[in-house]
């Protein structure tokens, strides 16, 4: 290990490290919002629309977010769809992250139980009433864990951006691999920096979990 | 499209053979994490946050290259796709076993043993058939998480569908200049079309199991 390679090589790391984090976060703010909408409509039922969103969950379930981004980045163009490297890759963990999204806030919803919902309207709440206080509250605490987990998930998914040539960690890692062979210090470096950017959302996720377990209402 | 599905079966294999020795060890691993040693839990547990936070890319880089540079292994780029699924997949593994072994109440075990049975028999009558079925939909779903993840093993060299699905486009360059739409659609519906069943029957065997 030679520590003034690693110190020569932290200013492309550091970069590398704000585009993922930026990407990273781009994306999962768009597959919070695919998700939560994806949900709702899920939920409630929407005839059509919840048929539309069936389809999309399932299929980018089952599928890899590789393949997803190969799809996106190298076929779309060839029918005139044409978007930048960074775009496709906010897109791609956007649509694959709403996929999961969808589900975990679906099942959150689906989880508050219908005492609730009774208890609520006995107390003579209206619709909108039960659901702001009553439904949405209970409903985000119990998906909260699950959003967490698909954070991480997503997070690590931005690995494979380096196959469309974003210059992320991945990318910039086998860069200088390729280029100076000083692959202990690459992989090291790559690894340190996934910790930093990894552990915080991992230990926060676990807080949170304990926090919210104890805040469940009713029993359990 | 033939190569495509040679390319398949390829990235099905290594997920194969990773699930069955995840499923393996995550099962011993797992019980052993219930024994309550404080030793055992604390390496456990660093385990499984190095798996969780630590992308399987990254991973496949560290035994591919790394290993080869730090100790002087020089693994196959199949080999070294099966130790870091089989890695990643034990600790998931494991995890669903700690889980599903933990879920069951005491009260279970007390009144087999109330009814005259001995550690045996409680385990393989009562014990045992309650943690599978929670932990087969579990796994399948573990399954399918492997198919998709090993789409990952082109970057390391192995010529899997994605790999199989460029050449094709390359090769096809001058005659179809627009092949890349067509192929990368076929892998998305192929990848769909391996990993949906298993996902639709994870969810039946949840469904079916629930009480």
């Amino acid at each position: 290990m030679n520590f003034e390679i690693i110190r020569s090589y932290l200013p492309l790391y550091i970069e590398a490290f704000m585009l993922t984090i930026k990407i990273g976060w781009i994306g999962i703010t768009l597959s919070l919002a695919i998700g939560v909408v994806s949900a709702f409509i899920l939920h409630f039922r929407i005839p059509f629309l919840s048929a539309i969103v069936k389809i999309y969950v399932e299929l980018f379930r089952n599928t890899p977010l590789l393949v997803q981004l190969f799809f996106v980045y190298f076929g779309l163009p060839k029918i005139g769809i044409s978007i930048s490297a960074e775009a496709c890759g906010a897109l791609g963990l956007g649509l694959l992250g709403g996929s999961y999204m969808a589900e975990s806030i679906r099942s959150g919803l689906g989880a508050v139980k219908v005492s609730q919902t009774e208890g609520a309207l006995a107390l003579g709440m209206k619709k909108g009433q039960l659901f702001t206080s009553v439904i949405l509250p209970q409903a985000f605490t119990l998906s909260v864990p699950a959003i967490i987990a698909n954070v991480i998930f997503l997070l690590k998914e931005t690995s494979i951006f380096s196959a469309i040539s974003l210059m992320d960690l991945m990318f910039t890692a086998k860069d200088l691999i390729g280029l100076y062979y000083n692959t202990t210090e690459c992989l090291f470096m790559l690894v340190v920096f996934y910790v930093i950017m990894l552990l915080p959302v991992s230990i926060l996720g676990s807080v949170i979990e304990k926090k919210t377990r104890y805040k469940m209402f009713g029993d359990k | 499209m033939l190569r495509l599905l040679g390319g398949l079966g390829v990235a099905l294999r290594i997920s194969l053979i990773s699930v069955v020795i995840s499923i393996f060890l995550g099962i011993i691993l797992g019980s052993i994490m219930t024994l309550k040693n404080p030793f055992i839990n604390a390496i456990s547990r660093v385990y499984l946050e190095i798996v969780r936070i630590m992308p399987q890319m990254v991973l496949l880089f560290i035994v591919f290259f790394g290993a080869t540079k730090v100790l002087g292994l020089n693994f196959s780029a199949e080999l070294s796709s099966i130790i870091v699924f089989s890695f990643w997949g034990t600790a998931e593994m494991s995890d669903l076993v700690r889980g599903a072994l933990s879920g069951i109440d005491t009260i279970q075990y007390e009144s087999s043993y109330a009814l005259g049975m001995n550690t045996t028999q409680t385990y393989i009558h009562v014990i045992i058939p309650q943690i599978l079925r929670r932990l087969i939909p579990l796994s399948i779903n573990l399954i399918t998480r492997m198919i998709k993840t090993t789409s990952l093993v082109m970057m390391i060299g192995i010529v899997e569908v994605l790999k199989v699905g460029q050449q094709i486009i390359e090769a096809n360059r001058k005659s179809s200049p627009n092949a890349a739409f067509g192929v990368f659609a076929t892998i998305f519906l192929l990848y769909f079309l391996a990993c949906y069943p298993i996902s639709c029957l994870s969810k039946y065997l949840e469904k079916k199991w629930e009480n």
